[in-house]
């Protein structure tokens, strides 16, 4: 399988990530040359097969269902690049 | 006492245990050679003197009070993937501009606990995703081993680029580094040094920024197999905020080194001799073969058939984990935001503008594979062939393999800029050819030192191990380093 310009811009959107025509043109190629590398796998018989979920044989440790954290707003807002009474800022969602 | 930053993390450990001189003494030295030659090697991203003295003080009162701990004063560096509380943390991509935590790792946290001091923050491939940490946000850093004769600067390898070139232009007593398809191993054999990708669930992955969860283990860079094994004591564990970090005892892995390796089953994989091996790799693995049959091992050819399919599977999987954990970078929460006509045009252009090419591939790539109808074909395939990979190494365990021995790497280190690989990502993500595996099986692999090619650069063997069996590795590493002895750059810088 191979992608052409209009999927790449496609891709591109739906990672949100703004790409110029120019951008699009290479990232093309170079998409192609990594999806004919994974193409080998088409050749591996997986009839039957399990897909991997988990690495380690062992069932998910969970932890106490309480609340051992958070009254940290200050905290969390800290690093963002706008905000305003611990609520982060973004230009209008909705009209 | 200039040559205090020679000292292994073992010898200064012993040294200062003696009061032969105190950790701020250690930790000047340190400080005093990383301004030195951070402008030549480009290790450290950010230098933190003044934590540095502060936390090497809080250490020597701490040993004047009798409660020194396993890395009481000993100074080491941090790849900046790591969350550490109030410092620079950009896991080197622009789109993480001026984010200081406001929480420390669970991986760092244990080290500080057990008395380490931080030197800074270690330069990397931007979010892990490189082999020759050129694609930093902060440029590359250069290797201190150069070919004999020659003074072109070489890649340290990558993605833990920095910590491995930080290691071994002692500009720090070890580091932490992190290993998702060889990011250890790899540039820990172009270096010179030792680097463990422990078993997956060994280390808490809790603060570390994340690649791709199901690959990515936190592990120790350091001069020599000792140290690694000290370190890795000190950073495993199991961690509340982490499910898949295990909830076994950590052993003593340095009181596994001295051990004897007489009658070990080693595995000798016939897939791992590819086509065009240059000749010095394959000398330096017979060369390995001979050290360990040497030592009492027994050598077994074994088959891991599915082994030509990790590095594609791996392509799939990682870059689709990724597009799904770097959604987070959008200009909200933290980091770069580049302003747009409305909310959509902000994440778009945020991105564009903060992501180096390389991981913009991965985040399309992974995009690509997750997308609809190409699911089965793509993410759903790989992870059937992960399966098999796995079960390929599970098959040699139980016909009674200890521990597999391979090459680290297909080369030594390569030049900065090598226009080759540049003008095909594929060739660059060839180096990971012997080292994704083990990542893919979320088994352990150690990279140690064991020989010089004719340019006189290092080259490094890799050890596989079972799960959680670290401590045949580390015993295992070092009856090769033993026998190779230790080797070091000349310096230039």
């Amino acid at each position: 399988m191979s992608v052409d310009l209009a999927t790449v811009k496609r891709v591109a959107h739906l990672a949100r990530i703004a790409v110029t025509d120019e951008d699009a043109a290479r990232m093309e190629g170079e998409l192609n040359v990594i999806l004919g590398f994974v193409e080998q796998l088409s050749e591996v018989d997986v009839e039957g097969i399990e897909p991997m979920t988990s690495v380690t044989p062992m069932a998910m440790r969970k932890r106490t269902d309480a609340v051992t954290d958070g009254s940290k707003a200050e905290d969390i807002v800290a690093n963002a690049p706008e905000t305003t009474d611990n609520f982060f800022l973004v230009p209008k969602v909705v009209e | 006492m200039t040559d205090l930053t020679r000292l292994t993390i073992a010898q200064a450990r012993d040294e200062m245990n003696k009061g032969t001189f105190s950790s701020l003494d250690l930790t000047d030295a340190y400080l005093a050679a990383i301004d030195a030659a951070n402008p030549a090697i480009n290790a450290y991203v950010k230098i933190t003197p003044d934590k540095a003295r502060e936390m090497a003080k809080a250490s020597d009162t701490r040993r004047a009070g009798g409660t020194a701990g396993a890395l009481e004063g000993i100074p080491l560096g941090i790849k900046d993937l790591y969350a550490t509380q109030g410092v620079h943390t950009q896991a080197c991509s622009h789109v993480l501009d001026g984010f200081e935590p406001r929480y420390e790792s669970t991986v760092t946290a244990n080290l500080w606990a057990d008395g380490a001091v931080m030197l800074g923050k270690l330069n990397m491939d931007e979010f892990a995703m490189g082999s020759s940490n050129e694609t930093s946000y902060y440029g590359p850093v250069i290797n201190p081993w150069r070919a004999e004769g020659s003074n072109a600067n070489l890649v340290p390898g990558g993605s833990s680029g920095g910590s491995a070139a930080a290691v071994a232009a002692l500009l720090c007593a070890g580091a932490t580094a992190t290993d998702t398809g060889g990011s250890i191993r790899q540039p820990a054999a172009f270096t010179g040094t030792v680097g463990i990708k422990p078993t997956y669930g060994r280390c808490s992955r809790w603060g570390i920024a994340a690649f791709a969860s199901s690959l990515d283990q936190a592990g120790p860079i350091a001069r020599d197999v000792r140290d690694a094994a000290i370190l890795l004591k000190s950073m495993a564990s199991v961690d509340d905020k982490d499910t898949t970090s295990v909830d076994l005892p950590v052993p003593d892995y340095e009181a596994a080194l001295g051990g004897s390796v007489k009658g070990l089953k080693i595995g000798i994989p016939r897939e791992y001799r590819i086509e065009g091996m240059p000749a010095e790799i394959d000398a330096l693995w017979q060369q390995g073969i001979a050290w360990l049959k040497d030592a009492g091992a027994e050598i077994v050819d074994i088959e891991l058939p599915h082994t030509k399919y990790a590095l594609p599977a791996y392509y799939i999987v990682a870059p689709a984990e990724a597009s799904s954990n770097l959604a987070r970078y959008d200009g909200v929460r933290y980091g770069l935001r580049v302003p747009g006509k409305d909310i959509a045009e902000m994440y778009e252009k945020t991105r564009a503008e903060g992501f180096g090419e390389e991981v913009k591939r991965r985040i399309m790539i992974g995009t690509y594979v997750l997308s609809a109808g190409y699911y089965d074909a793509y993410y759903l395939r790989a992870q059937k062939v992960r399966t098999l990979i796995k079960r390929d190494f599970e098959l040699a365990f139980d016909a009674g393999v200890d521990a597999i021995l391979t090459p680290a790497t297909p080369s030594s280190a390569f030049a900065i800029g090598d226009v080759n690989l540049a003008s095909d990502p594929v060739k660059m993500y060839l180096n990971d050819i012997f080292t994704v595996t083990v990542n893919m099986a979320g088994l352990p692999g150690i990279a140690v030192p064991a020989g010089l090619d004719p340019q006189g650069l290092p080259l490094g063997l890799q050890l596989i191990g079972r799960p959680f069996e670290e401590e045949t590795l580390f015993k295992t590493a070092h009856v090769i380093e033993q026998a190779a002895g230790r080797f070091e750059p000349k310096k230039w810088w």
